[in-house]
């Protein structure tokens, strides 16, 4: 694992390209969560014909800041018989994946904390640490209601891990290489367009694994339990709630990088161009978020099992045969074969759609 | 290799309680319910939490003043509730309701109805998990409804609109137009919906062939409404036993096949398009005249008994008086139906996973406070 | 071969929650902007003429709760009573309106306005000249049409008449 060179003009050694790469990606972090919790909480009251948070300033922009004061102000709360090591840890554990993500994300040409040549390989990797961290707090609640929680939520993040890197390796294959960098350098034509199967199952099973979306159900609150988070208040529950946005931080992040061209665009500066881009993916998250009701445990499973993961590997079968067949075809007349391609395994998939299964006979 | 052996792990089954306050049911309603896993085995009701005595504090208070209790009995649906009561007393007492008051008591229970339905949509919605959309666009509705009720009893919740012979006052003159309005964009709004959810996959997912009332244990349940509807029994009190001037009406009765969750908010959504039906026609031909006949306020009904039943939007609300010639009520029964509907809730409940159970429960569409009374 | 189910569903709800983002929201913020409530509105507290009033008593008898006490003498010239003592309970009360559409010489209001909190229960029971209309207590339509013609018209929601942005 070799990491590549500076650029040739940046000043100082390794070290202070480091530190202050660390402070951007953290102030980022912080500073976009605000925004995006800002963002989904006016967006969706909108779409749902009301206002957001109007009174916390102008536009209610300080709501996040009110949140997070309000958050800190409370009372700690441990369970007298949890594993109080382990109840301390789980936020942390989770937390911590998730800022090192943006290790490797970039957000302008050259502007990258470490340009990994295995960079998207490090991105699932770390990603799953953060299901222990949910792991370990449903465990050191002592409550057995968030224990089912904690581990419906594992095996959901486990199912869906498969049918995401598989879509990933899609791309992987059109690039040649694992580095974020080359990825968003081989976008001559974005990937979403050559790729849309693969950019529609990773996005589903992305937001699966970030417990979004129409996959909420992990805490829902018309459900037994409010989910693995229940027994944590003050600022530790502020931690998971980060690890919520954070995630979906990232995988916007991701989305961009990978499928909609990272920072590359005409006119604006490439760092606006990346934040634009990420923002739209998370408008889109919110969209569907307000539209969709939600599904059950076992349909959950049944969409990542029967629907992603034959698709994904038809995906990588196409991509590959595709690549080997036609290596110096240009790539936009592959992209309306693609998309035919996804049209028509979509169609023939849903015939397998069944209805009102899931009855035991009791 | 050795053979293989069935290898049985050994399950006990866990009782859940799903307390009284609980963001989900509608209303302070207990259920216990026996899990195995994530499969419901058994189930129980537990109500009570809102009992008030109403039907106990109704003998001490006169037939007039009884009106606004009877309000307070499903709150989301009162003047159909003050209907079947008036129908009750008149019954009793022997007194003609004039024409005028007719077509209002009809108009206003039509509007009812759709409020109420939007209401019970709304909240079914909410349960699927489609986060607040659904019952926000619905309440939205429901408040156009509401400032037109506002405009005539000057209330929006707790009506005390009909009275004994008639209605309480005569319709504002800014009422029509407002009407005509609302009836004319109404129909927009329910496409609206209709393309907001009712194709949607995760929809049919989760509700189709869910929690299915068979058609025999609906009919000896005796359930009513739109639960019974949808379970394929064509039975609509203003069709079978016509009260008011329901006849002179021409409308359909929605009715679903399956008996499932999705079919009951399908029959939902018709019942609203053929309540619009019925005000056009109302609308049409209401005619002149005074709204309410010369009842004096405190009556005494000779001694006997009368029992009224109308089409509430949840189902088939009966009351049951009986006078003995005092100022008050001897015996003042509510026939409630949906706590008659909720007999049937554990058949439907069992060998479904505990996400449906709360999407059932949404779907019977009960208020707890007709339930408990 | 017959298709459906393929994600259409979803894409047409999508497309009505996109299109709300270009429609006014529905919102009143309240204290800054108020409504027109309705002319007939059962306000929060009665609202009795002194003039008006011979002590007859027929709200208090049509009251379902009781919350009108009346306390009357005799003035035998005149051939009226002397209304000593109007007190109402509002507390009690469930402002169904049965008095205000009882009374036979138009005594009885309900009021116009609906802020009219209290911070201690005992303020609720109002006696005698605190019933009487002023400024902060103006009088609603319910059972009285002249009153109604008077006041303002009310804001509908089906004329989006909402308030201002």
């Amino acid at each position: 694992m070799t990491m590549t060179t500076l650029p040739p003009d940046w000043p100082g050694n390794f070290w202070a390209h480091w530190a202050i790469f660390a402070v951007i990606i953290i102030v980022f972090v912080l500073l976009m969560f605000m925004v995006f919790v800002w963002l989904e909480r006016r967006a969706m009251g909108i779409m749902q014909a009301r206002l957001g948070p109007n009174r916390a300033g102008p536009f209610g922009i300080f709501q996040p800041a009110a949140d997070g004061l309000k958050v800190m102000l409370k009372e700690d709360i441990v369970p007298a018989k949890g594993d109080k090591v382990v109840h301390w840890l789980a936020p942390l554990v989770a937390v911590v994946p998730v800022l090192m993500i943006f290790a490797v994300v970039p957000f302008q040409g050259g502007a990258i904390l470490a340009d990994l040549n295995i960079g998207i390989l490090y991105i699932v990797a770390i990603s799953s640490v953060a299901t222990v961290g949910v792991f370990m707090a449903g465990w050191a609640s002592n409550n057995k209601y968030s224990l089912l929680g904690a581990m419906r939520q594992v095996a959901a993040v486990v199912s869906y891990e498969i049918p995401v890197v598989l879509s990933v390796v899609g791309v992987i294959l059109l690039t040649g290489s694992l580095s974020m960098q080359q990825i968003v350098m081989a976008q001559d034509v974005p990937f979403i367009l050559l790729q849309p199967l693969g950019f529609l199952l990773f996005f589903i099973g992305a937001l699966a694994e970030i417990n979004r979306a129409p996959f909420d159900l992990m805490e829902a609150d018309s459900e037994l339990v409010a989910g693995f988070h229940i027994e944590y208040s003050g600022m530790k529950f502020a931690l998971f709630y980060l690890v919520e946005y954070g995630e979906a931080l990232a995988i916007s992040a991701i989305v961009t990088t990978l499928f909609l061209g990272g920072w590359r665009g005409p006119l604006l500066p490439p760092w606006l161009w990346f934040l634009v881009k990420v923002g739209l993916v998370f408008f889109v998250m919110v969209w569907i978020r307000t539209t969709v009701p939600r599904v059950r445990i076992d349909q959950l499973m049944a969409l990542a099992w029967k629907f992603l993961f034959p698709l994904s590997l038809l995906n990588l079968i196409i991509t590959a045969v595709e690549i080997l067949a036609w290596p110096s075809v240009s790539p936009w007349v592959l992209v309306p074969i693609n998309f035919a391609i996804m049209i028509v395994l979509i169609l023939l998939w849903s015939r397998l759609f069944k209805l009102g299964w899931g009855r035991v006979e009791v | 290799m050795a053979a293989t052996k069935e290898v049985i792990v050994k399950t006990e089954p866990f009782v859940v309680n799903f307390g009284p306050v609980h963001p989900s049911t509608h209303g302070v309603f207990r259920m216990r319910v026996t899990l195995d896993g994530e499969v419901i085995i058994d189930m129980e009701p537990v109500f009570g939490y809102l009992h008030r005595g109403i039907e106990k504090l109704a003998e001490e208070r006169t037939y007039g003043g009884c009106i606004p209790l009877t309000d307070r009995l499903d709150y989301l649906a009162s003047m159909s509730n003050n209907l079947a009561y008036c129908l009750a007393v008149e019954k009793l007492a022997g007194i003609a309701v004039p024409e005028r008051a007719e077509y209002i008591r009809v108009i206003m229970a039509e509007l009812q109805r759709i409020a109420s339905h939007l209401v019970a949509v709304g909240a079914f919605l909410n349960d699927c998990g489609a986060f607040m959309t659904p019952i926000l666009y619905m309440l939205r509705e429901r408040e156009r409804i509401l400032d037109l009720f506002d405009m005539v009893c000057g209330q929006r919740l707790t009506y005390n609109y009909m009275r004994v012979g008639g209605v309480s006052q005569d319709i504002p003159e800014e009422f029509m137009p407002a009407l005509k309005k609302f009836v004319k964009e109404m129909p927009g709004w329910i496409n609206e919906y209709e393309w907001l959810l009712k194709e949607n996959e995760i929809l049919l997912a989760r509700s189709k062939g869910v929690g299915i009332l068979p058609k025999e244990l609906a009919v000896n349940i005796s359930a009513s409404g739109p639960v019974l509807r949808a379970s394929g029994v064509k039975w609509d009190i203003r069709k079978a036993d016509p009260y008011s001037i329901y006849d002179r009406f021409d409308f359909d009765i929605p009715t679903g096949t399956a008996g499932d969750c999705y079919d009951r908010y399908r029959v939902r959504i018709e019942e609203m398009r053929q309540s619009l039906r019925i005000l056009n026609q109302a609308m049409k031909g209401l005619p002149q005249g005074e709204v309410r006949s010369e009842v004096p306020h405190i009556i005494y009904p000779p001694a006997g008994e009368a029992y009224a039943h109308i089409e509430a939007p949840r189902g088939d609300l009966g009351f049951y008086l009986v006078s003995d010639g005092s100022i008050a009520p001897y015996r003042f029964h509510v026939r409630a139906p949906t706590l008659i509907n909720l007999t049937a809730l554990s058949d439907m409940m069992r060998g479904w996973k505990v996400a449906d159970l709360i999407l059932i429960f949404g779907s019977i569409d009960i208020c707890l406070a007709e339930v408990d009374r | 071969m017959k298709f459906e189910r393929y994600g259409i569903g979803i894409a047409k709800g999508l497309a009505v929650t996109i299109r709300h983002l270009l429609r006014r929201p529905v919102t009143t913020q309240y204290p800054e902007q108020r409504l027109n409530t309705s002319r007939r509105i059962r306000g929060n507290e009665l609202i009795w003429d002194k003039d008006k009033c011979t002590g007859c008593a027929t709200c208090a008898k049509t009251c379902p709760q009781g919350s009108i006490e009346i306390v009357t003498s005799v003035m035998i010239d005149e051939n009226k009573y002397q209304v000593e003592k109007f007190e109402v309970d509002t507390g009690y009360c469930i402002f169904c309106g049965l008095c205000v559409e009882a009374c036979p010489y138009d005594a009885l209001f309900m009021g116009y306005s609906y802020e009219r909190a209290k911070y201690r229960r005992g303020e609720l029971v109002m006696a005698n000249e605190a019933l009487l209309a002023s400024a902060e207590r103006q009088p609603s339509g319910y059972a009285r049409p002249e009153v109604a013609a008077a006041l303002p018209k009310q804001s509908l929601l089906l004329d989006n008449d909402r308030g201002k942005r």
